[in-house]
């Protein structure tokens, strides 16, 4: 038997549970606990499941809001009601460390795992995105990873048809060997047919439908909660194999199934698998369930009870059916050639109880697994580094001479440069709903059968958040609300996906709590509350701690989807606007990363009240149309946000003659390439300046008329002069060439 | 039981993009001498029979109707061992 | 029109298909499931786009045994109407309905854009309101659009103006640049001998509504419905 024989302090601590924690499992079982349940309670209490080091944390997250139909942390996922008797429901999730350690299935798993999270909940997916950040394309490394994690996605997402229609890529050498994947899927629900995941009916029977259970992910909720060490290239096996096909059978019945009265609940098994999956239903039911592992569909022989709770197999859901209506679910399974198979029965009580082959080889109280983990308020400081990142000298910086040649550059620049490559690999199109193809500041669908469309960002610069995570947290937020904002959609809620390092570790600790705290701030003033996400820590690589990265999921709705304002010129002749302020603030900057191999000084500040403000004009705006598009100015600054305006769109060039108008005194190289916050870049036909300056105006938001869409160049006089053509072939060709011709 | 070991290929006729494109990266690898590359697929099948010439039938009219599209491809039985006549 | 989508397990262009006819075309629309045996009298059947069974052997290739695809055979030999879109293009090559074979993309990726085609027939009843030289705006989306077949199959497609739809640029040019995925002879559609059978590689399902960026895609339901 080797190390299954009992529990030893080895085994303890090699199943990542402190002194403490094991004396607290002491006390809540009133004994010792045997193997099987010593395992079961090192993946509940892991961070991943219990949100043991955060939770205290993001509690001060905002969650009530307007149309709140299932709060954080409630369900598999939040939802929120849209009108016309619909609901969203959607969410942001990380698979990170499986992403590095085999970046093709790792990314596909993670977007089978969030796709599972959103139909659990009856609601049908359509639209999938994701954030990813790489080290630098120069690195070998991150090139496998990159076209890996890319086809990943790709291969899973394509054969689900669920199209994955935008979201971001950077580059950064502080992903370098942990890359982040983090996948959004947001779906649609009757609201009278939403599926829940709390166990009830003492009788009642548990299905187990889905793949067979392998070895396979053994462990992956408590291998995520280590920092990636050399020995993680060796942990194969805790990487899970997905099987999209057997995911998209999976969805189409479990959708069918939740439109009928047999249901009682159901959930997916995902992190923890089957151990997760029984004791959350039953947690959230108040109600006891029993399971016998022997009748859970193998695919490996010789497994004992320990490896089938503890699982990571892909493509498994747990039903529970109401007594009686058995046979409806078990006909829906089979109609999709799925074979549901009862394991076990909703029990009274509260407790979880394991057999095998009828001899009970674990039984914990639900609760204790799923509600009582240990919770931490863990030691912080100020990180030290920041007081050498805070300096900036802009005296010391010299302008450049020639800003078109700078342009270029950054144009050249992957995180900035055309995603194209990325993106072309995806079905975006699929479902015929995708409205605004990948590349515009925020993805748009339709909903057939209403006038109605949901616009969805997902923003987060690093780099902002490693000068300054409270502001960096703050941005990220009203970065992820302006994108959806300047479709004419009205921000509703957002998910996140906090991506961090060791939090033992004072200074992490102070990054997330920083970054939560200037989050939360946001999301308050824009009365989009948090519906729910994950927390990934312990994203760090031998070569340190990657930047607190906060991924904000930013969903919208926009009444009449006529009424859409596209990012990119539409029209010769139309009147360029800009909005907003800039000021001389050039700190975290692309420009100074880039151009002057700085990554320091203060990001841009972000005043809430003007932030909102800018919200509340596209509201006005775009019913009124009289805009014809509108594009926020965030890396790369006005000079980027003009070019990809002529890129995203028909390719026409643009003029702009009134830089001493918004200039003010403040250096050139901050007026064309800074990044200063609340500010866009809009067109509209000259019949309207009236109107738009009026509303700029009634919203108190800067407005400055600064040039005028046409022609075939990309001009800012006297500062910046090139060809549109010219300028679109690096923006495409900045992957490709640096993956070597196709890429492959 | 018999068990049969099948490689499937593109004909020779067919071009092979997943194999040109391993050949040009050994190129970039400095790894030189090699001519040509061809990707195939490579399946086991364990059958439940104890004649030889039954199984080899068998696996023939699997390999024609299922694992086979004798359109771009062709296959190759490679070893069908076991225990039988 | 009456008009069928058959639903394989992994289809998933089942219910833009079914939107496109019903919404968009205006025609009376039902799922053929693939285990039913017995199709009601209808019109046009669709093979729609997905991964049929995973495509996990080759695209299509298991799909084509399912109980459906035999009245999908008894329709086409009837002389009625098939098309078949993407993976409903490589299910007909696998069953036989159409010549030749599908191959990997030549760049080995996925590609999802849009693309343009040349019509290079207008005698068939998918493109009987399209003039030979016309060019539509259609999305593609696959991994396998790469059409191969012999020499010999090649020359009685041209030779029979079977070949419907060929990738081009814009305005029609043919050239390496403008075939995505490396075709023998650019092709995107093939017509079987009885020219009631289509497949393409293109999504017109994609393109029927000016919100979608194109609505050229209309133009293959109206031809079917005059």
């Amino acid at each position: 038997m080797g190390k299954f024989d009992g529990v030893t302090p080895e085994a303890v601590a090699g199943h990542g549970l402190t002194e403490e924690e094991y004396q607290r499992i002491l006390s809540l079982l009133g004994r010792e606990p045997n193997f099987t349940e010593l395992g079961i309670f090192s993946v509940m209490w892991s961070e991943h499941c219990s949100y043991k080091n955060s939770r205290k944390i993001l509690k001060r997250l905002p969650t009530e809001g307007e149309g709140i139909l299932v709060k954080a942390g409630e369900e598999n996922a939040g939802a929120l009601d849209i009108g016309d008797g619909l609901a969203l429901v959607f969410k942001i999730e990380s698979h990170n460390h499986p992403s590095a350690v085999e970046p093709f299935q790792g990314a596909a798993t993670g977007v089978g795992g969030i796709l599972r999270d959103i139909f659990t909940m009856g609601a049908r997916p359509v639209l999938l995105m994701d954030s990813l950040r790489f080290g630098p394309l120069e690195s070998a490394e991150s090139r496998r990873h990159f076209k890996g994690v890319v086809a990943g996605i790709a291969h899973y997402g394509n054969c689900m048809g669920v199209p994955t229609v935008g979201g971001e890529v950077y580059f950064d050498e502080a992903y370098e060997g942990n890359p982040l994947v983090n996948a959004l899927c947001l779906g649609i629900v009757r609201k009278g047919e939403m599926a829940l995941a709390k166990a009830s009916g003492v009788g009642n029977k548990v299905y187990y439908v889905g793949s067979a259970t392998g070895r396979d992910g053994l462990g992956g909720a408590s291998f995520a909660s280590r920092e990636l060490t050399e020995e993680s290239e060796e942990d194969r096996p805790a990487v899970q194999v997905g099987d999209p096909f057997m995911e998209k059978l999976l969805l189409e019945a479990c959708l069918e199934l939740a439109k009928t009265d047999a249901l009682v609940a159901m959930q997916d098994m995902g992190a923890a698998g089957l151990t997760c999956s029984t004791c959350e239903t039953a947690a959230r039911g108040n109600t006891g369930i029993a399971i016998d592992v022997a009748k859970v569909p193998r695919r490996e022989t010789g497994m004992i009870p320990y490896e089938v709770m503890l699982s990571e197999s892909q493509e498994r859901m747990l039903v529970i059916a109401k007594k009686g209506k058995e046979k409806i679910v078990e006909d829906i399974f089979a109609k999709w050639d799925l074979h549901a198979v009862p394991i076990g029965e909703v029990d009274s009580g509260h407790l979880m109880k394991v057999y095998d082959e009828g001899k009970l080889v674990a039984e914990i109280s639900a609760k204790a697994l799923a509600d009582e983990a240990p919770l931490y308020t863990r030691e912080e400081e100020r990180p030290a580094y920041l007081d050498e990142t805070g300096k900036l000298d802009l005296g010391k910086i010299p302008v450049p001479e020639n800003f078109t040649d700078t342009l270029k550059r950054l144009l050249d620049e992957p995180s900035i440069a055309s995603k194209e490559w990325v993106w072309r690999q995806y079905d975006h199109m699929v479902r015929t709903d995708t409205v605004f193809l990948p590349g515009h500041d925020a993805a748009l669908i339709r909903i057939k059968g209403t006038r109605k469309a949901i616009a969805v960002s997902t923003d987060s610069n690093g780099l902002y958040c490693y000068l300054d995570p409270y502001e960096g947290g703050k941005i990220a937020v009203a970065e992820a609300a302006r994108n959806v904002a300047v479709t004419g959609a009205r921000p509703l809620g957002l998910t996140n996906c906090l991506n961090f390092g060791n939090p033992m570790k004072p200074d992490i600790f102070w990054q997330f709590h920083q970054c939560v705290q200037g989050m939360s701030e946001a999301a308050r003033r824009f009365k989009t509350p948090v519906t729910g996400g994950n927390v990934s820590f312990y994203n760090e690589s031998p070569r340190g701690a990657i930047y607190p990265t906060p991924t904000i999921g930013m969903v919208g709705i926009l009444d009449d989807l006529e009424n859409r304002i596209p990012s990119f010129f539409q029209k010769e002749g139309d009147l360029i606007f800009l909005l907003g302020d800039t000021r001389n603030e050039i700190g975290g900057s692309a420009y100074l990363a880039l151009i002057h191999g700085l990554k320091q000084g203060l990001p841009p500040r972000c005043d809430l009240e003007k932030e909102a403000g800018l919200h509340s004009f596209f509201q006005e705006a775009a019913p009124a149309r009289i805009l014809r598009s509108a594009h926020d100015l965030s890396e790369g600054g006005l000079a980027v946000a003009l070019a990809e305006c002529s890129f995203g769109g028909k390719k026409i060039g643009a003029r702009i003659s009134n830089v001493e108008l918004m200039n003010g005194r403040i250096r050139l190289d901050a007026l064309l390439f800074g990044e200063t916050q609340s500010r866009v870049l809009i067109s509209g036909d000259p019949k309207h300046k009236e109107a738009v300056i009026r509303l700029a105006q009634d919203y108190g938001i800067s407005i400055y008329q600064i040039g005028r869409v046409g022609g075939r160049r990309l001009v800012i006089e006297d500062l910046i002069e090139l060809e549109v053509d010219e300028a679109l072939t690096i923006w495409k060709n900045a992957i490709p060439r640096r993956l070597g011709g196709q890429g492959v | 039981m018999f068990k049969a070991k099948i490689n499937v290929t593109l004909k020779e006729s067919v071009l092979d993009p997943q194999g040109k494109t391993i050949l040009n990266a050994l190129g970039t690898l400095g790894i030189n001498g090699v001519k040509d590359v061809r990707v195939g697929k490579y399946f086991v099948l364990n059958l439940d029979t104890s004649n030889r010439a039954q199984a080899e039938e068998h696996v023939r009219k699997i390999c024609d109707k299922l694992l086979v599209n004798p359109v771009i491809e062709k296959y190759e039985l490679i070893s069908l061992e076991g225990e039988g006549r | 029109m009456k008009a069928a989508v058959v639903v394989f397990p992994g289809s998933n262009c089942d219910e833009d298909c079914f939107h496109a006819l019903r919404d968009v075309a205006g025609a009376e629309v039902r799922y053929f499931w693939h285990k039913e045996k017995n199709l009601p009298k209808c019109d046009l059947l669709v093979l729609p786009g997905g991964f049929s069974y995973g495509d996990y052997l080759r695209t299509g290739a298991i799909a084509r045994f399912a109980p459906a695809m035999e009245a999908v055979a008894r329709h086409a030999r009837e002389g009625r109407p098939v098309i078949g879109i993407c993976n409903g293009f490589q299910i007909l090559l696998e069953a036989g309905l159409l010549p030749g074979a599908m191959l990997r993309n030549q760049s080995l990726s996925f590609i999802c854009d849009h693309v343009f085609l040349r019509t290079e027939t207008a005698k068939s009843p998918f493109t009987n309101r399209l003039e030979k030289g016309r060019v539509l705006g259609l999305p593609i989306a696959h991994g396998e659009g790469n059409y191969f077949c012999s020499p010999d199959t090649l020359r009685r497609l041209q030779d029979e103006d079977r070949i419907a739809f060929r990738y081009s640029s814009t305005d029609g040019r043919l050239g390496d640049e403008f075939n995505p995925n490396g075709s023998v002879d650019h092709i995107a559609g093939i017509l079987n001998e009885g020219r009631n059978v289509l497949g393409l590689m293109p999504h017109p399902e994609r393109a029927g509504e000016s919100v979608l960026g194109s609505e050229d895609g209309k133009k293959i339901w109206e031809s079917l419905m005059a």
